[in-house]
């Protein structure tokens, strides 16, 4: 067995595809038995990254091993330890649930004498006891997504990439499939995950947050909140409109946004709170809810963007392809 | 190995589990041989020949027997000469002659080898010319073995065995064309062709689309037994296939294996595996199915058709086209099935094709592998 400290550790990986630099010499390890979130918007060189660890893709430049393994020399010997599950559910339609699993459990060259009690545990797990004889296309796609998961570990990997694992599934089965997840890591399994769904990143140990092929930050989701300035505020107001042009205009605010029914405003020190609130029902403004929450990662993204964006724009020439706050944010939100 | 069985064993699902598929896989090349095989049904009986016996011996008069014993000509002239032969020809008062030499008697008494010169007008319907010339090649032929045996009976120890008439033909104004015998030959390859073509050419690019390959190439599964895996199962279609076009050729069109059935079985093999790796060749260097029905169409199956002599003949094409056409294992294993089921020929005795057709069926088959990459480019 290769010794290694690191399931994944990177030096300046990089990969452009002719002018497009979709990686941008990204450094980042991820310790045994943890879950590392890649978080970013589409085409932030996440997937290209996961493609790269898996070797199946080439990089451009920089290194990086996997379980020990260089990803150039060495990609088959990191291909037998790891499972794969991309965004799109890659399983045989005209197999049946057992089937696939039997399929991918023979691909990995489980031991026969393993693969019966393997699939079993998998099905039990992942409940697909009453699926296990139908055809995978009748699945629904939150079975689909439990039977892709349990395909990808039928050789009981020690390493996992999840490439938007979660894309088009319920909310509550995420919650049930990102548990799974948990368990695994529990019992020592690396996990490497990209999504854009900010709220499953709250189940990794570590974050990296990747923007336009640049990791922008890698820190815990607590210290990535802690890392915002300013305090920030949601409330509910009427009309809305008018308390946000009266809160932009004063000095304690840093940011004031409207997010459907309600209003965001990101303030100095929590300090202000009062004076705002004073300052609103001076103008007629009825506040019928206001309290401070934990800000998002949502939020905290947002920030980092601004901030990497105007520092983009501070060190460079605005070129071309520069974008309007208004995009980058919906580029962001999809 | 056991991941070999593995991926066959799924694509032999992939075709079970859908019957629409396995019906067209299975039913359609017959169909399309006997469509196409009574759509090119040449049979012409009493054409028109003029002979012209230059050696009036008793042995040039049994020769010209078996052709007005045949029910397929009318000796509806005599003539004296070549010339008249070819002035009768062309004004269209015949479309088959015979020059049958003053030296044929004495030959053939003497054991020697006589040539006679058959002449075929090929202003006609090009079917009829190819019936003819078959008809009149194959009476010679009867004809000659007729000497032959008399000769074995005169001399027993059978010192001297050579045939007797060797029969050149000359067809005027359009030297080649096709009939049914030479079609239902001609068109086992072009069907088998394309359906090996077909299937194999989507046989990666299907799961590069479903995104099901991506899923693959992350396993510590190899090249070749990806591959092959996807080709075997194709290769077992394919011969159910032969054998059914085989059976049906015989039984329709009466057009049987006249040379070793088991050498024709063995060379096809080679066929359909040169053509499934030239497929999947193919299926490796698109990105989409719609990019490799186009590639297979138009790089092969269409000169397939018009470029390896099922329908012209390849002698006058000019030297890229003909490269080409030796380029597709087709042309060559069109010649060889021509050669064992109609002249009944041995497959050493037809090395020409059978050489290339091995040779490149290992180059497409081995090329097909090692092109086969496990990455995303």
């Amino acid at each position: 067995m290769n010794n290694y400290t690191h399931a994944v550790e990177t030096h300046q990986l990089t990969k452009h595809f002719s002018d497009f630099v979709a990686v941008d010499a990204v450094d980042f390890a991820i310790p045994k038995g943890e879950i590392f979130g890649l978080l970013g918007p589409n085409g932030a060189g996440k997937t290209t990254t996961i493609r790269m660890l898996c070797g199946i893709m080439k990089p451009s430049a920089g290194t990086a091993t996997v379980l020990g393994h260089d990803i150039s020399r060495d990609p088959e010997a990191i291909k037998k330890q790891i499972g794969y599950m991309s965004q799109r559910f890659s399983l045989y339609n005209d197999l049946t649930a057992f089937e696939n699993l039997q399929f991918y459990a023979a691909v990995y060259s489980v031991p026969r004498s393993e693969r019966a009690k393997n699939i079993t545990e998998l099905i039990e797990i992942s409940g697909l006891a009453d699926h296990r004889n139908e055809l995978t296309r009748n699945l629904s796609g939150a079975w689909r997504q439990r039977l892709a998961l349990a395909c990808a570990i039928v050789h009981k990997p020690p390493m996992l990439f999840l490439d938007e694992a979660t894309a088009g599934v319920d909310p509550v089965s995420r919650r049930e499939f990102w548990d799974l997840i948990y368990d695994m890591a529990g019992q020592g399994v690396s996990v490497l995950a990209t999504t854009h769904y900010m709220d499953e990143a709250e189940y990794c140990n570590t974050i990296g947050m990747m923007y336009r092929g640049e990791l922008i930050a890698i820190a815990e989701p607590d210290e990535l909140r802690a890392s915002l300035p300013g305090t920030l505020i949601q409330m509910e107001c009427d009309p809305i409109d008018r308390a946000q042009a009266i809160l932009d205009a004063m000095p304690e605010t840093l940011e004031a946004s409207v997010h459907g029914a309600q209003l965001h405003i990101t303030l100095t020190d929590a300090k202000s709170i009062k004076k705002i609130t004073r300052n609103l029902s001076r103008n007629q403004i009825q506040v019928s809810y206001i309290e401070e929450v934990q800000p998002s990662l949502e939020d905290v993204f947002i920030a980092l963007v601004s901030e990497y964006r105007l520092k983009a724009e501070q060190d460079s020439d605005v070129n071309g392809q520069d974008m309007t706050d208004a995009n980058a944010m919906e580029e962001i939100r999809k | 190995m056991e991941r070999l069985f593995t991926i066959m064993r799924k694509e032999l699902f992939h075709i079970w589990r859908d019957p629409r598929t396995m019906a067209m896989l299975l039913l359609l090349p017959g169909l399309l041989l006997v469509l196409l095989g009574y759509g090119v049904n040449f049979d012409r009986e009493h054409t028109p020949m003029v002979i012209a016996d230059l050696s009036k011996t008793d042995a040039s008069r049994r020769y010209i027997e078996n052709f007005t014993a045949s029910d397929d000509f009318d000796i509806t002239y005599d003539a004296l000469s070549e010339d008249e032969i070819l002035s009768l020809i062309d004004d269209d008062q015949v479309d088959a002659g015979l020059l049958i030499p003053e030296s044929f008697g004495r030959k053939v008494a003497a054991g020697e080898t006589v040539q006679v010169q058959f002449y075929i007008n090929g202003a006609t319907d090009p079917g009829d010319v190819q019936a003819i010339r078959l008809k009149l090649s194959s009476i010679s032929q009867v004809a000659a073995q007729n000497i032959l045996v008399e000769q074995l009976q005169r001399t027993p120890q059978g010192a001297l065995i050579q045939m007797p008439v060797d029969a050149l033909e000359k067809t005027l104004y359009n030297p080649d064309s096709d009939s049914k015998l030479f079609m239902i030959p001609g068109l086992i390859p072009i069907i088998l062709q394309i359906q090996a073509l077909i299937l194999s050419a989507l046989a990666i690019v299907k799961e590069r689309e479903q995104g099901t390959m991506e899923q693959l190439i992350v396993t510590p599964i190899k090249s070749w037994e990806l591959m092959l895996g996807k080709i075997i199962p194709y290769l077992l279609v394919s011969i159910l296939n032969l054998f059914a076009l085989l059976w049906l050729g015989d039984l329709l069109f009466g057009v049987g294996v006249a040379g070793s059935f088991w050498q024709l079985i063995g060379l096809s093999v080679v066929f359909i595996i040169g053509s499934l790796g030239m497929g999947v060749l193919i299926s490796n260097i698109s990105q989409t199915q719609m990019q490799a029905i186009y590639l297979a169409i138009f790089l092969v199956l269409i000169p397939a058709i018009i470029l390896t002599g099922l329908m012209y003949p390849r002698d006058d094409m000019p030297w890229f086209t003909y490269i080409y056409s030796e380029l597709l294992p087709v042309t060559h294993f069109l010649e060889i099935t021509r050669g064992i089921m109609l002249r009944g020929v041995s497959a050493a005795s037809v090395w020409a094709s059978t050489l290339p057709l091995i040779g490149l069926s290992l180059v497409y088959f081995v090329a097909s592998v090692l092109a086969f990459r496990k990455r995303i480019v």
